[in-house]
């Protein structure tokens, strides 16, 4: 056994090692994470003990009892033994008490229902066919596909579907909830530090499911007030009356910004300052690391716009060509939202 | 095993059981209906989980006509008896009352399908439909596997009376009979559940 | 074996019964050595089929981004691949080796129920063709094995995919309802004399186990199939929210069966795996009694554990850890069993055949797929697990390094029980070690995929996420899985041409029954049925001196049962009324359900009197 702890105590590090700090399991940023982390170092240091053990008698089995050649004895023919027996029930089940309580501890602990805390931030998540709704009702906000939360406080989240079923994942920072229609669930989670944070659909929900990401930003708390205030800020139109009317027309019959249009699908309010456009085109005039392959918010708008089911196969949006706009709208829609960054 | 028994006439006690086909029919068909338990179990399981979602359509409390459905398991329940009477008449190797007991028990049978199928169609035009809502789907999968079953009940012992009359009482037809009697009860029991989960308990609540 | 069939007449009794050849005789037969091949190829087929399309998917998952094949093509591949390797191919083979085995382990002449046996083939086969036919039709099902609602609704779901999903399984499971009851039935009933339940073979028992969690599981995936049917073609509302449907009841349904269905899959295997080891170990199983006790506790449990599929819907902290304490018990059994055959092999005299590579390979492999399970058992740490490349790893450990090894592990075994021929010992260690290595590139990263972040069933991923390198490892495992597959394949088309000699006692240390019969066995199995004063009741025999095992009865003219082609066309029947829902057409829906009901009326009114054979004037003859 204590040759085995610094064996397994290099194997956890060595995990840990692993992955992208912001989407990574193994790598927590949070204190949910970091409880599950906990009992996956539990979980995995017991099993490997087993496995170790195990392998141990099957190698040591195998080399020492087989057959030489031309041996034709007849080994012992045993029946069983009573003392092994009883030793194999009884040792599984002691480690399994030893990962059942703290199994059973965490499960009521992160099922605590924050939804009356005062302190606590609401966020209403709902998962549309394949991009995420992020409603604040404590302050009358709604955002899409960029989670905005402050760090400190509780953030207690309501989940629920408005077509199939997704599941609501940011690995970093704890495990996932499934979004059901008609249904909904609650989970809370914590941002310590402030950075963005990779999140999943974890539900096979259609052709775009592997594309269906969104991004978690943690700001301070003060950055978070300023952010509400912007959002709630009247919306900043195109300048050009032309162009505004155009995008008003075919744009806001289904997006919104600031207090214009409908949310029926994802909210442009502040879209020039998202890391993403669409949850999974990478903008590298925003993001901190970009990626040689990374294009500027305004190509990956245009690119968007453009041919939407080329990006995301099966998505709701209507194609340029579909929505009738000319090159030049194109380009003036995608510079005018690239450069609606909000200032918070 | 070797040969067959075509003795007419001289049948041992049990007939059901006196190859080891019939043995293995009969085994086989309790863990069938083993089966059909658990199917029955999970028809009921997904009825209960939706029997509140009545939507727009009509309440069970307004919809149901105990009096009917009471009528319905009265003749159900009797059919059953009938035919325990008809394996009585096969144990004592007398065809005449078995035939008998069986045609009764099938004229009763029918009876209850009647009324079953004049009850959805009273259903059906006080809006209570398979699409109305998830009540309504559950109520008619769940009470419409019960009373497919006794439709292929009723085809099958018609059958087995045909069979009696071409080929007498025998230690093949012996099982047959037995089954389909195993089968009938069984079709029984779970009215009497029906009975009271979905009609009864419609009525409370 | 159609010779036997050929010189087959009806002595000293009246009824002659018409005997078929060649392909007739496979479309006819009852008889479960038949019925087994023809399971075994038609499940092998399918194996090939979901091979292929896990090759597919794991060529489109090389690299980021990649463009092998669309995301709606993609969603089908997954589909399919796991509807077919678990109902079409697994299975299959599972019930080949239950139909080639258990009748001669347990001393009887056939399974109680022939014609239903030959039956169940017939269903399986036809609900897996039109499942198959959804390619060429274009609509192939994509929500997923599970075909959660409501992306499998008829709302998000318009088109007939899902329905060939549904119709193709429901006639499938006809067929292995009726192979349950049919192994429940024979084990109990047809035991030779002295064969009590605790002198059983380890296989026969977990074939028995299997059946009981059969009976019991599959009529809820059949309610289910029913009732996602209806909703879809009779705008029913079981799972439908608008109206008042509940999505959350079918993953119920779907799990106390699927979760059943994972024991289905593995009992067998552990039975497999017993034989094998003991054979090759030249000892008895190692506490024999408490691999029944395990067994038997582990189907209990199996019962009730569905919900840790559901761990992250939403059930509540209470469910949550009911289900991850009943889960974490089965542990405790399985753990007893892999002891077991540990202690089977200690002090024993191992040889290494290629059945036994399977098996000794099936061990560790198994333990770790054992142990990420009680990984995953851990409720909290699931909602990390869950539908993340980790479980996708956890359970191609349990079905492809617990079953599909064990499954090889039996075929090496019983092939020349069954053909009798051998397979080549050289081209099976090249396929235990190509595919064995194969498989742990494959699956062994696959954990670490999940942990670091990438979910199940994605048609791609972005770049820079640090799944490259791993995915790339996978991909290449897949290959060499593909290739052991092929060298398996070329070993039986090089058997095929050797000889038909292998001996009866063909690995010389046979310890059950089919071991004291010839390679393969007459068409009635045994000339008597013989008397069983033991557990490994050959093996007793052989250590007392004998050459044969003493007989229960005296010799004489053999009843057997007749071919039929009745189940082919009953399920001919079901397949075409299937075409006939799908497409709304009820005339051909009529039509196809009356010819399986005209099917039943002729069974039942036509009795089988069978015909006799006696082995004595066979035996001149030949």
């Amino acid at each position: 056994m204590k040759r085995i702890l610094p064996l397994l105590a290099g194997m956890a590090l060595l995990l840990s090692a692993c992955g992208r700090a912001d989407l990574s399991t193994l790598d927590p940023q949070g204190p949910v994470a970091q409880k599950q982390f906990d009992l996956m170092k539990i979980s995995i240091s017991i099993m490997t003990l087993v496995v170790v053990v195990v392998f141990a008698i099957c190698v040591y089995v195998l080399v020492r009892f087989r057959r030489r050649k031309g041996d034709k004895t007849i080994p012992k023919q045993v029946e069983g033994n009573h003392k092994l027996e009883i030793i194999w029930t009884v040792i599984p089940l002691v480690l399994l008490l030893i990962l059942g309580v703290p199994t059973i501890q965490s499960v009521f602990g992160m099922a605590t229902d924050y939804s009356k805390d005062k302190n606590a931030i609401q966020v209403k998540v709902t998962s549309h066919l394949y991009w995420w709704e992020f409603e604040y009702p404590q302050y009358g906000v709604t955002t899409a596909q960029e989670l905005v939360v402050p760090t400190g406080k509780k953030i207690s989240f309501e989940l629920v579907s408005a077509d199939v079923k997704h599941a609501f994942w940011i690995p970093s920072i704890g495990g996932k909830m499934d979004t059901n229609p008609g249904s909904s669930n609650r989970m809370y989670l914590e941002f310590p530090k402030e950075g963005v944070y990779r999140g999943k659909c974890a539900e096979l929900c259609g052709p775009s499911h592997a594309l269906m990401d969104f991004k978690a930003k943690s700001v301070s708390p003060e950055s978070f007030d300023r952010w509400i205030a912007a959002m709630k800020a009247p919306a900043s139109m195109p300048a050009d009356p032309k162009l505004a009317e155009t995008f008003r027309s075919k744009c806001l019959a289904c997006h919104a910004v600031g207090d214009q249009g409908t949310n029926g699908a994802p909210n442009l309010t502040g879209i020039g300052g998202r890391q993403t456009i669409a949850g999974i085109l990478y903008n590298s005039d925003v993001v901190a690391d970009p990626q040689p392959e990374d294009k500027t918010t305004v190509e990956n708008l245009k690119e968007w716009i453009t041919d939407p089911q080329k990006v995301k196969p099966g998505n709701q949006m209507p194609s340029a060509a579909d929505n009738q706009l000319t090159p030049e709208e194109i380009d003036g829609i995608a510079k005018y939202l690239a450069g609606y960054k909000l200032d918070y | 095993m070797s040969a067959h028994q075509h003795v007419e006439g001289h049948l041992p006690h049990e007939p059901e059981k006196a190859t080891l086909e019939g043995r293995n029919k009969v085994l086989g068909f309790w863990i069938f209906l083993g089966a059909e338990v658990v199917l029955f179990g999970t028809l009921f399981s997904a009825f209960i989980a939706l029997r509140h979602q009545v939507l727009d359509g009509p309440h069970p409390s307004h919809l149901f006509e105990l009096p009917m459905v009471f009528a319905a398991t009265m003749i159900l329940l009797t059919s059953s008896l009938m035919s325990v009477f008809a394996v009585q008449a096969m144990h004592r190797n007398k065809m005449k009352a078995l035939i008998g007991w069986l045609f009764v028990t099938i004229i009763l049978g029918l009876a209850f399908l009647g009324l079953e199928i004049y009850e959805f169609n009273t259903y059906v035009s006080e809006g209570h439909k398979m699409n109305t809502s998830a009540f309504s789907s559950s109520f008619y999968t769940l009470v419409g596997f019960h009373g497919a079953h006794v439709a292929f009940g009723v085809l099958w012992i018609s059958l087995l009376i045909a069979q009696l009359f071409k080929k007498g009482l025998t230690v093949v037809t012996a099982p047959k009979i037995y089954l389909s009697m195993i089968y009938w009860h069984f079709i029984d029991v779970v009215w009497v559940f029906i009975f009271t989960v979905v009609y009864l308990m419609g009525k409370v609540g | 074996m159609a010779t036997h069939a050929a010189h087959a007449h009806a002595h000293a009794h009246t009824h002659t019964v018409k005997r078929y050849k060649g392909l007739m005789d496979w479309l006819t037969t009852v008889d479960h050595k038949k019925i087994g091949i023809l399971y075994l190829l038609a499940g092998f087929i399918f194996f090939l089929v979901g091979g292929l399309e896990a090759i597919l998917i794991r060529i489109q998952l090389m690299k980021p981004m990649n463009d092998f094949v669309a995301a709606d093509t993609f969603n089908e591949l997954l589909t399919m691949h796991g509807t077919t390797m678990i109902f079409l191919a697994a299975m299959p083979m599972l019930f080949a080796l239950m139909n080639a085995v258990i009748p001669l382990q347990i001393g009887a002449r056939d399974v109680a129920f022939p014609f239903l046996n030959a039956l169940g083939f017939w269903t399986f086969f036809f609900g897996g063709l039109l499942l198959n036919i959804s390619w060429f039709t274009g609509t192939v099902p994509d929500a997923g094995w599970t075909s959660y609602v409501p992306l499998a609704g008829p709302t998000y779901n318009g088109t007939h995919g899902v329905d060939y999903y549904v119709i193709g399984l429901q006639i499938a499971g006809i067929g292995t309802l009726l192979g349950g009851i049919n192994f429940m039935a024979t084990i109990i009933n047809m035991r030779a004399p002295g064969m009590s339940f605790m002198r059983m073979p380890m296989f026969t028992w977990a074939i028995f186990i299997t059946s009981v969690l059969i009976v019991f599981a599959f009529p809820v995936l059949t309610v289910g199939l029913v009732a996602i049917m209806f909703d879809r073609l009779f705008q029913a509302n079981f799972f439908e929210v608008g109206g008042g449907g509940n999505g959350v009841l079918w993953e119920h349904i779907f799990w106390v069966f699927g979760h059943p269905e994972v024991y289905i899959l593995i009992l067998p295997a552990f039975g497999v795996i017993s034989e094998v080891v003991a054979t090759f170990a030249r000892k008895r199983l190692f506490g024999y009694s408490s691999m029944v006790f395990a067994i038997v506790l582990i189907a209990f449990l199996g019962f009730m554990v569905w919900a840790h599929h559901m761990f992250t819907t939403g059930l509540g902290p209470v469910a949550n850890a009911l289900f991850s304490i009943a889960t974490m018990l089965i542990a405790v059994p399985t753990g007893v069993k892999i002891f077991n055959w540990l202690f089977t092999l200690w002090g024993g005299s191992i040889k290494f055949t290629t059945a036994n590579l399977f098996a000794v390979g099936f061990i560790p492999t198994f333990v770790l797929g054992g142990v990420t399970g009680v990984m995953l058992a851990s409720a909290p740490a699931d909602y990390q697990y869950h539908d993340s490349y980790f479980v996708v790893a956890h359970f191609h450990y349990v079905i492809v390094g617990g079953l599909i090894l064990g499954i090889f592990a039996g075929l090496h075994y019983w092939w020349p029980k069954m053909f009798g021929r051998m397979l080549n010992e050289g081209l099976g260690k090249l396929t235990f070690w190509t595919f064995f290595t194969g498989f742990h590139l494959t699956f062994f990263v696959q954990h670490f995929l999940g942990l670091l972040g990438m979910p199940r069933r994605v048609w791609t991923y972005l770049p820079n996420q640090g799944f490259e390198t791993m995915n790339l490892i996978s991909s290449i495992g897949a290959f060499l899985m593909g290739i052991g597959t092929i060298v398996f394949v070329v070993n039986v088309i090089i058997a095929w041409a050797k000889p038909r000699n292998a001996a009866a006692d063909a690995w010389e240390d046979g310890r059950t029954l089919e071991w004291s019969i010839p390679s393969p066995p007459p068409e009635y199995n045994f000339k008597q049925i013989p008397l069983v004063r033991g557990l490994d009741a050959w093996w007793k025999e052989k250590m007392d001196g004998k050459t044969a095992m003493t007989p229960a009865e005296p010799l004489g003219p053999i009843h057997m049962p007749s071919p039929s082609i009745l189940p082919l066309i009953m399920s001919i029947g079901l397949f075409i009324a299937g075409f006939g829902f799908m497409y709304q057409n009820h005339w051909v829906a009529a039509g196809g359900i009356l010819v399986t009901f005209v099917c039943m009326f002729l069974r039942s009114v036509y009795d089988d009197h069978g015909f006799h054979i006696d082995p004595e004037e066979e035996e001149v003859q030949a």
